[in-house]
């Protein structure tokens, strides 16, 4: 099979630990890098394994002519990601979002991978949202959940400037997300920094309320079945514990590991970002080449 | 009248830690009435864990916190009704609702060493015309010059006063001192300081904090706060005043709200406990106290050995879920030695 054409869009921690993931996929071949800092570590080693480089924003990669890409990954931030939106769309690309602006539909792969193939702008909500939605989402698929809420807590090293100057959009975009795809009827986001060294992995605890006399041996496997599903592209996520029973709240500790591919084993909140997205576009190739648009 | 000091109340705050977030409007109402007429310029009202802080994590309000802010806002004529704020926790949305209710006071908190978080929430406090205030949480993990950076950092966002807040009621006299002094070296702004009785040094930091230059000072109204509470205002307000310094507050009246509206509101009377003792021999953040009971009853496992294991991981304010894991963890780990 032909590879699909990628590219990226921001040149930092995120878009950096992408391209690594992306040198290795059967599906996808990158072919281009465009940021805004000639000088940024993402576009030097971007230069040096042979990739394009735009080192002057989205608007100059696409005036260039060349045909380089049919999904563009954004890894900038919530704010660009809207100005970016309406270019690619215009452009007609396939936009996967990894900022917590929220333009398009929210994708989680365990919940909904195949139900926006054919938009033309995904949004993969926030880390912890990644990380915890699909959990309530299996428990909700054995018993309703009344309310959802989730703690994540990363280390201080791997919240880049981007989650520090508007940390309202993790709060606000993953109480939507549980809501929307993880199904509770009300959700609560909260997140965490801790600053210890060495640097602590990032950890997620969800909480969830079901109905009285909900069937545990049920929640206990759907939440086993679907961590052994984000396994398969995120290797270093895992639970910590079995789930703790509360007379009706469930209690999940989890946590992810990084690939340590650019960013240190540390950062699984970043991994699990750049991983689902890689997830993404996969489906999105295979289903755009079976279906035969033209990509 | 002139103040020296400027108070703080946080016993509608800081307080609710204490009894599980259990406030009614009632009491909340004779409370602020009488810290009010007690001429206490600063009341703080909310959930322990700031405004959106009732959850499964912290522990849930049995009254809407906004009910209760309207509550004490409507009983004061003259102090200021404060709300705290922790990003991550709270958002701006949270905080407009609030400074709708006719709120005075926001205080931003963050950990020691994150105080680029509070940017945006200081900004917009500004901006809704409140007092602003940064709040840096766990003063004793961050060394003397990264707290004045930090504090920096807040002034910089435009902050009108930074407080350093012992919440784990750890420091030492001398370690109290040297942060605000490093403070106070640095910023143009006021410093306050918060304290808990963990180790019985509250009122002895606040003092030191004082001769320092700290003249933003938190108090909890018979200790009525997390861990072993606060520094017990009405006392406090007797020590200044023997000491010549105005506060401008009323000593009798405060002792009698002490005595007459607080004291019932006590589950039990705020004393020292090995619980509490151990929150600041490790450490640790004082709401974890009842937590860590909670955890070590339903594990069958020692309360301290939960919060010494909390403080070696380096736990900060807010990371409750630890507690339960940790417990776990120490029962599973008691279980496999017994076996063998």
């Amino acid at each position: 099979m032909k590879k699909v054409k990628v590219a990226i869009l921001g040149s930092g921690n995120i878009g950096t630990d992408l391209m690594i993931k992306l040198g290795r996929s059967p599906v996808l071949e990158l072919t281009s890098i465009i940021g805004i800092d000639p000088d940024s570590d993402g576009l030097r080693r971007a230069k040096a394994a042979g990739y394009y480089v735009f080192d002057g924003g989205l608007k100059p990669y696409l005036e260039s002519g060349v045909d380089l890409a049919d999904i563009v990954f954004d890894a900038t931030s919530a704010k660009a990601h809207i100005r970016h939106a309406k270019a690619l769309r215009e452009a007609g690309k396939f936009a996967i979002d990894l900022t917590p602006a929220a333009v398009g539909p929210y994708v989680v792969p365990s919940v909904n991978l195949g139900a926006h193939l054919n938009e033309k702008n995904i949004n993969l909500i926030t880390c912890g949202g990644q990380a915890t939605i699909p959990i309530v989402h299996a428990i909700g698929s054995a018993s309703p959940v009344s309310y959802a809420e989730i703690v994540a807590t990363i280390s201080s090293k791997s919240a880049g400037p981007g989650t520090r100057s508007n940390i309202d959009e993790f709060t606000e975009t993953t109480a939507h997300g549980i809501e929307a795809i993880g199904g509770a009827k009300k959700g609560k986001a909260i997140i965490i920094l801790n600053p210890a060294e060495p640097p602590i992995l990032m950890r997620d605890t969800v909480y969830a309320v079901v109905e009285e006399g909900a069937d545990r041996q049920a929640i206990v496997k759907a939440i086993h079945q679907t961590v052994a599903y984000i396994q398969s592209y995120v290797p270093g996520y895992r639970l910590r514990s079995e789930p703790i029973f509360d007379e009706n709240k469930i209690t999940v500790f989890l946590e992810v590991e990084g690939a340590g591919d650019y960013l240190p084993t540390y950062s699984g909140n970043l991994d699990i970002m750049t991983a689902t997205a890689v997830k993404v576009a996969e489906e999105y190739a295979k289903h755009a080449v079976g279906i035969g648009t033209g990509i | 009248m002139s103040r020296d000091i400027v108070i703080t109340e946080v016993a509608l705050r800081d307080g609710s830690h204490a009894i599980n977030h259990q406030f009614t409007v009632e009491q909340v109402s004779a409370v602020a009435r009488a810290l009010d007429e007690a001429n206490v310029p600063y009341i703080e009202v909310s959930h322990g864990d700031g405004l959106a802080g009732s959850s499964l994590q912290y522990g849930l309000s049995r009254t809407p916190e906004l009910e209760l802010i309207e509550a004490a806002v409507s009983v004061c004529k003259q102090a200021k009704v404060g709300v705290l704020l922790l990003p991550g926790i709270g958002t701006i949305k949270d905080l407009k609702t609030a400074a709708g209710l006719g709120v005075g006071m926001a205080r931003i908190a963050t950990h020691a060493t994150e105080a680029d978080v509070s940017a945006q929430h200081i900004y917009r406090a500004k901006e809704l015309g409140l007092t602003t205030v940064g709040f840096l949480m766990m003063s004793h993990m961050a060394a003397p010059e990264k707290l004045a950076e930090q504090a920096g950092l807040m002034q910089s966002y435009g902050a009108d006063v930074v407080y350093i807040v012992d919440s784990a009621g750890a420091l030492l006299p001398d370690q109290a001192g040297e942060r605000v002094r490093a403070l106070k070296q640095c910023l143009k702004i006021p410093v306050g300081f918060h304290a808990h009785n963990n180790l019985s040094l509250a009122m002895a930091n606040t003092l030191v904090a004082i001769q320092e230059g700290a003249n933003w000072i938190d108090g909890s109204v018979r200790c009525l706060g997390a861990g072993a509470g606060n520094t017990q205002t009405e006392v406090l307000i007797a020590v200044l005043d023997r000491m010549g310094i105005q506060t401008g507050v009323d000593l009798y009246k405060m002792m009698d709200m002490a005595e007459e509206i607080v004291s019932p509101i006590l589950q039990v009377p705020q004393e020292i406990t090995r619980d509490a003792l151990i929150l600041g021999y490790a450490g640790v953040y004082s709401s974890f106290r009842l937590h860590a009971e909670r955890a070590a009853k339903k594990f069958g496992i020692d309360s301290r050995d939960i919060l010494i294991e909390l403080g070696r991981r380096k736990a900060v304010g807010g990371q409750e879920d630890m507690i339960v894991d940790v417990a776990a963890e120490i029962a599973q780990l008691n279980s496999s030695t017994k076996i063998r």
